[in-house]
């Protein structure tokens, strides 16, 4: 793994940093590289409310931020949650909400930026976030610009953008990922019940596996 | 939340009547819906904080229900409400939800703007 100062991650969702990169964020926390989450929004628009529910349409975001704040602690990462509201942020202007990221990334210095690949990470605010994220590094000049790795999950991914260029096999973290994952009770729960009576990485079925065990990103080229 | 119980939840309803009221109207499948099942379209609507003014409301179901309210100048309806509270703000929360948990609709109404 290549030595960075700071990692900083820029997604929309608490939980997209659990499911997509917290085998990678412990990677790096291991050699003791710090590790930032920029979180978009409180995921005020989940849909998973529990049977019978435990949660409303309004007490939802106080659950989800404690979840990610709890999440963050398994993973020993900083947050910072953004305030833009679920679901809306693709009818954000992209350049203003790059401009903010932008000015948050001056503060962190980051030498590397993780964020979702526009048009290929199936929510609309995955994509946005991506979209404004990727904008935010290229207003770098190229000498003081970090490196972009971005994340593709649609289905028809290695077909239109290939092989990824970076793929880490996390199983050695995958007990903790899987506690980072369980801190999103609220949403992570009904995934997780297929998984709960096999806690073994070997046990999982095998979409499950080939879901959390591998983290992939494409290096972004400006 | 409860399982909605109708002539409670028709009383609440009728508190909020000839008042100026916010409201919450949400329906959605879900933003992954296409991408789990190619078959499947995305689908939702979302309004928030708009205010209205009710003089005419029913609630109307068994096990799930709809809620009709009727404007000087317009409607506004939710249909597959399953679960209902009147939370500490006493604003009324109405939501359907489906076996999984998952909710398909919400319908709220407060004297007060959400959040």
């Amino acid at each position: 793994m290549e030595q960075h100062q700071h990692v900083v991650i820029i997604l929309p969702h608490p939980d997209d940093e659990s499911f997509g990169c917290s085998g990678t964020t412990l990677k790096f926390r291991e050699q003791g590289i710090p590790v930032t989450y920029l979180c978009g929004t409180l995921g005020e628009m989940g849909r998973n409310m529990g049977s019978p529910p435990f949660a409303t349409r309004e007490s939802l975001p106080e659950i989800r931020k404690q979840e990610l704040l709890a999440a963050c602690k398994v993973l020993d990462m900083d947050v910072q949650m953004l305030g833009y509201r679920d679901k809306t942020l693709e009818f954000e202007d992209t350049q203003q909400v790059a401009t903010h990221l932008k000015s948050i990334l001056d503060e962190l210095r980051p030498s590397l930026v993780i964020t979702f690949y526009p048009g290929y990470a199936v929510h609309p605010d995955h994509d946005a976030m991506g979209a404004a994220a990727i904008e935010a590094v290229r207003m770098y000049p190229a000498e003081q610009r970090p490196e972009l790795w971005a994340k593709a999950i649609t289905h028809d991914r290695r077909d239109v953008l290939g092989e990824p260029d970076i793929m880490y096999d996390v199983e050695a973290y995958f007990e903790k990922k899987m506690k980072a994952i369980e801190a999103h009770r609220s949403q992570a729960e009904g995934m997780l019940s297929q998984f709960r009576e096999s806690p073994q990485l070997k046990q999982l079925n095998q979409e499950a596996q080939k879901h959390l065990r591998y983290e992939e990103f494409y290096k972004w080229t400006f | 939340m409860e399982l909605i119980q109708k002539e409670e939840v028709q009383k609440v309803l009728e508190r909020f009547l000839n008042k100026d009221v916010y409201v919450h109207l949400e329906t959605t499948n879900g933003a992954y819906a296409s991408h789990f099942n190619s078959q499947a379209s995305n689908v939702g609507a979302f309004i928030r904080n708009v205010q209205i003014r009710y003089k005419q409301v029913k609630i109307i179901g068994s096990t799930s229900f709809r809620v009709g309210l009727k404007m000087d100048a317009g409607w506004m309806y939710a249909e597959g409400l399953t679960h209902w509270e009147l939370d500490e703000h006493h604003r009324l929360l109405l939501a359907g939800h489906d076996a999984e948990g998952r909710l398909m609709v919400a319908c709220e109404i407060s004297e007060t703007p959400f959040k």
